[in-house]
């Protein structure tokens, strides 16, 4: 059986977002499914069996029930407490109350009966992660089917219990209610606890985006006070009974071998465990500076004669170890003949666009606790895949899946940053050998360094244009940046798009945006650059070009708000704009920046418009897009890793720089509720606009066309 | 030695040069003080010592010894939250909220001394405080609201 919970929609990960092999474990499911209900799912649906009875005697297990039930979702306790079951996890997008706000609306539920489980393997259905703005569309379109689907069934049981017609009746607050004589039921009362075996339907009626009464509203974030009083557990700040903290020994630089080790002096620390596995090295003990001590006595020689290429000529090693283009979903768009389109040009422009690598930073570092039990591991950790990291698990420790169970607490973001297991297997290592639980809370070094980074690279365009304002021809090369918004938004008769992935010297991997963040800067300069080669303004060559309504009302929607036409501008001041589409959602930004006599670049201000369906949120709407516009602005102005001979040479916060409160312009967001549109995610696309909007104000304000991110690593021009 | 930590007196055997952060979380735990850099740059682990806002991952503990220590839980009285939770918690700001205990002891610092502080006083005594979750303008809107008018 397919996972019919895939719902297809039309901004897939690309292949680079995917987890390296996405697991299943549905085989499973419908075996304990047909063990616990014998007849398998022939179950006759009459009214009355709506609800299993077979699951009386054992724990709701939701994780058990096949996920075309709205039992695998969703859970309705005799108290009326509805456990929302799903397998994305809160990384600080809030979607633990935006998908509660969605459940509470079509299941006519309280907001405050509400539980989500989010991310634990043990409960709830496969789900391959949380990452490319997939939360929304696809988990708010299940759960909301799910919870449709349940909300009928139980006005239906009501009906039938008050020997009445279903659509006399009305769903409201946790109860059906008969308005002919107010007699009123709970839901508790119909379900008394028993799971909710019915297939989610297609046909379940839900509410329309504009009769929202919960959802599309500032509901404040689920848990808001744990969170600023302390009390909240991340990872990091677990603990269990007899617990040993664990420490790692790194290698001093990339790909250095180990020659020679000696743990005795290590070993000899009292209440120190050393664990030497092939090239794992680590110890733990039971308190964090004992295992520093314990790490530290360890003496290791190393080979490091491995060459690495450097900051320094990182673009050319890039290119030049680049492969064949990418196929399939990450091939590029090919039409056209792009030299017929340079010969009818009346300007050609060829440029190259340099992109440095970057580091999440998450402000909590990489964490996890793991225990063995009775041959059971669980590892609660912050991943945005705990499934991925069951597998992971699974794998190292030759163990079934069902043996291995990942939690996911609400972590302290991720950006796309946090998709593997590192701390995990190694906290599961060491607490295999301990015999106690261990927890892993990596350093800012370690997550600097063993992490992975928004993959670096180049990107050379060559174009043509004519006066009139038609792009003639379009070539674009990126060289390992990854594939994700490679193809154009304008109208090009001659184009040819290529991503070839290079042999990375760095870890790299997802990210905000991912690869848009890299191909929307580069495409969105050069598209300012012709504009100016044929005196044409830059929203204006933008409009005219653009092959998308829902783009061009962004465009019109930032450009109107920032007073593109309409505000004067001032001596050494420069606008610049810059838009593109991602993930379903629609961006626009305008940037004003003002460069002094002695070529320092201040950002003052920039406006952006944003559009991704029917909000469900609009203040966390709000602090999504502006916290994407502020970790764009890192990337834009002066996040960029530093590396040679292997290693990260800024691999600190004091050496890394990332965005502070006296970097922020003046921030005007505008966002476009589309009601008629399904809700899409916003985590990403918000990031896209910010870095090249920057750079074509820089352009505009003194004529420098910049062509590398980080745009002003040390704050001036040239 | 002995500890002053949100009016409680605690009598710890700890190695000289540990940091109050790591005594803070792992010995007392206490641990809505954050770990985000450990070299005094991100503010995740700011505490008030003797009023004054502090990074306690790298204070060596023996520095405080009969100080007056107050952590994010230290901020709540008898069930009731500090004006500026409170205000945090309307203003809604945080996304992942692991820069929060820092960010709230630093504005808490901040109005004691200054109970109407200007939108650039508010910058200049944040600055030290990371959100990489980056929504700057909304946490500096908490504050305003917490501030007296
Ligand atoms: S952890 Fe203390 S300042 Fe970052
Ligand atoms: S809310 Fe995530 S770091 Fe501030």
């Amino acid at each position: 059986m397919q996972h019919s919970t895939n719902l297809p929609h039309p901004f897939e990960p690309t292949q680079d977002e995917l987890p390296p092999k996405p697991g299943h474990h549905f085989e499973l499911d419908r075996r304990k499914f047909f063990k616990l209900f014998g007849g398998g799912l022939a179950v006759a649906f009459v009214l009355h069996d709506l609800f299993s009875f077979a699951g009386e005697t054992l724990p709701p297990e939701p994780s058990s029930i096949p996920t075309s039930q709205v039992g695998a979702w969703i859970h309705i306790g005799e108290d009326g407490t509805v456990s929302v079951y799903t397998g994305k996890v809160e990384v600080g997008q809030n979607i633990r109350t935006s998908l509660s706000q969605i459940v509470s609306e079509e299941l006519k539920v309280p907001i405050s009966s509400i539980k989500m489980i989010m991310g634990d393997t043990h409960l709830v259905p496969y789900d391959a992660g949380t990452f490319g703005s997939r939360s929304t569309p696809q988990m708010g379109t299940q759960l909301r089917k799910a919870a449709a689907t349940a909300r009928e069934a139980l006005v239906q049981m009501a009906a039938k219990n008050w020997n009445t017609a279903a659509k006399t009746l009305q769903a409201e607050k946790g109860t059906v209610i008969d308005p002919a004589n107010n007699k009123k039921i709970g839901y508790g009362e119909l379900t008394k606890g028993h799971q909710l075996l019915l297939p989610i339907s297609d046909q379940a009626s839900m509410t329309a985006a504009a009769d929202w009464k919960v959802a599309g509203k500032s509901v404040r974030k689920i848990n808001g006070r744990s969170f600023i009083t302390g009390k909240h557990e991340y990872v990091s700040d677990m603990k269990l009974p007899g617990m040993l903290h664990g420490k790692v020994l790194r290698q001093p630089s990339y790909e250095a071998k180990l020659l020679e080790v000696d743990v005795s002096k290590a070993k000899a620390i009292p209440g120190v465990i050393v664990v030497h596995d092939g090239d794992f090295i680590g110890v733990a003990a039971p308190d964090v500076r004992t295992a520093g001590k314990a790490l530290q006595a360890i003496k290791a020689k190393w080979d490091e004669s491995t060459q690495h290429p450097s900051t320094a000529n990182i673009f050319e090693y890039l290119v030049k170890n680049a492969t064949a283009a990418a196929s399939g979903r990450n091939a590029g768009n090919t039409k056209g003949s792009v030299q017929q389109g340079l010969t009818i040009a009346d300007f050609t422009h060829a440029k190259t666009y340099n992109i440095n690598y970057i580091a999440h930073v998450p402000l909590e570092p990489r964490a996890a606790l793991a225990q063995w039990k009775d041959g059971k591991l669980t590892v609660w950790t912050g991943t945005q895949r705990p499934f991925g990291v069951q597998q992971d698990l699974a794998e190292v420790f030759k163990l079934p899946k069902e043996k291995v169970r990942v939690i996911m607490p609400d972590t302290g973001s991720g950006y796309g940053g946090k998709h593997s297991g590192e701390a995990a297997v190694e906290a599961a290592r060491l607490a295999q050998e301990a015999k106690k639980p261990v927890k892993m809370v990596w350093t800012r070094e370690e997550e600097f360094t063993w992490a992975y980074f928004r993959p670096g690279g180049v990107i050379e365009v060559n174009s043509g244009v004519t006066n009139d304002g038609t792009i003639t021809a379009w070539k674009f090369t990126n060289y390992n940046s990854g594939s994700a918004g490679l193809n154009t938004q304008y109208k090009i008769t001659h184009q040819q798009i290529a991503h070839l992935p290079s042999d990375s010297p760095l870890k790299q991997g997802s990210y905000r945006g991912l690869a848009s963040t890299a191909n929307v800067f580069a495409r969105e300069c050069h598209i300012t650059d012709l504009a100016r080669l044929i005196k044409m303004d830059q929203l204006h060559f933008r409009l005219k070009n653009s092959n998308d309504e829902r783009l061009t009302a962004v465009l019109e929607t930032a450009a109107k708000a920032f007073g593109w036409n309409s505000s004067a501008k001032s001596a050494g001041h420069g606008f610049g704009i810059a838009g593109g589409f991602e993930k379903g959602g629609y961006v626009a930004t305008c940037a004003e920046v003002i460069v002094n006599s002695d070529k320092e670049v201040k950002v003052v201000r920039v406006t952006q418009a944003f559009e991704c369906g029917a909000i469900v949120n609009p203040l966390h709407l709000e602090n999504q897009v502006m916290g994407s516009i502020v970790q764009g602005l890192g990337g834009a102005l002066f996040e960029a890793i530093d590396f040679a001979d292997g290693k990260i040479r800024n691999s600190g916060l004091s050496a890394y720089r990332v965005p502070r409160f006296s970097d922020i312009p003046k921030i005007e967001i505008v966002t476009i509720d589309r009601k008629d549109l399904p809700s899409a995610g916003a985590g990403e696309a918000a990031i896209i606009g910010i870095a090249p909007a920057i750079r074509n104000a820089i352009l505009d304000a003194t004529g420098i066309a910049l062509t590398t991110l980080p745009l002003l690593p040390n704050g001036v021009l040239g | 030695m002995v500890l002053d930590v949100n009016g409680v007196k605690h009598e710890v055997t700890v190695d000289p040069d540990v940091e109050l952060l790591s005594v803070l979380r792992n010995e007392l735990d206490l641990t809505g003080s954050k770990y985000g850099c450990g070299e005094g740059a991100c503010g995740a682990c700011t505490v008030l010592i003797n009023g004054s806002p502090s990074r306690s991952c790298i204070t060596p503990v023996t520095s405080v010894a009969g100080k007056e220590i107050i952590t994010v839980e230290g901020l709540e009285k008898n069930g009731k939250l500090h004006a500026v939770q409170e205000a945090f918690l309307t203003t809604d700001p945080f996304q992942c909220s692991y820069c929060a205990s820092g960010m709230i002891m630093s504005a808490v610092a901040l109005l004691k001394n200054n109970p109407a502080p200007t939108e650039d006083a508010i910058i200049k005594a944040l600055n030290g405080n990371i959100c990489r979750c980056g929504t700057y303008p909304n946490i500096v809107k908490a504050i305003q609201l917490a501030s007296k008018p």
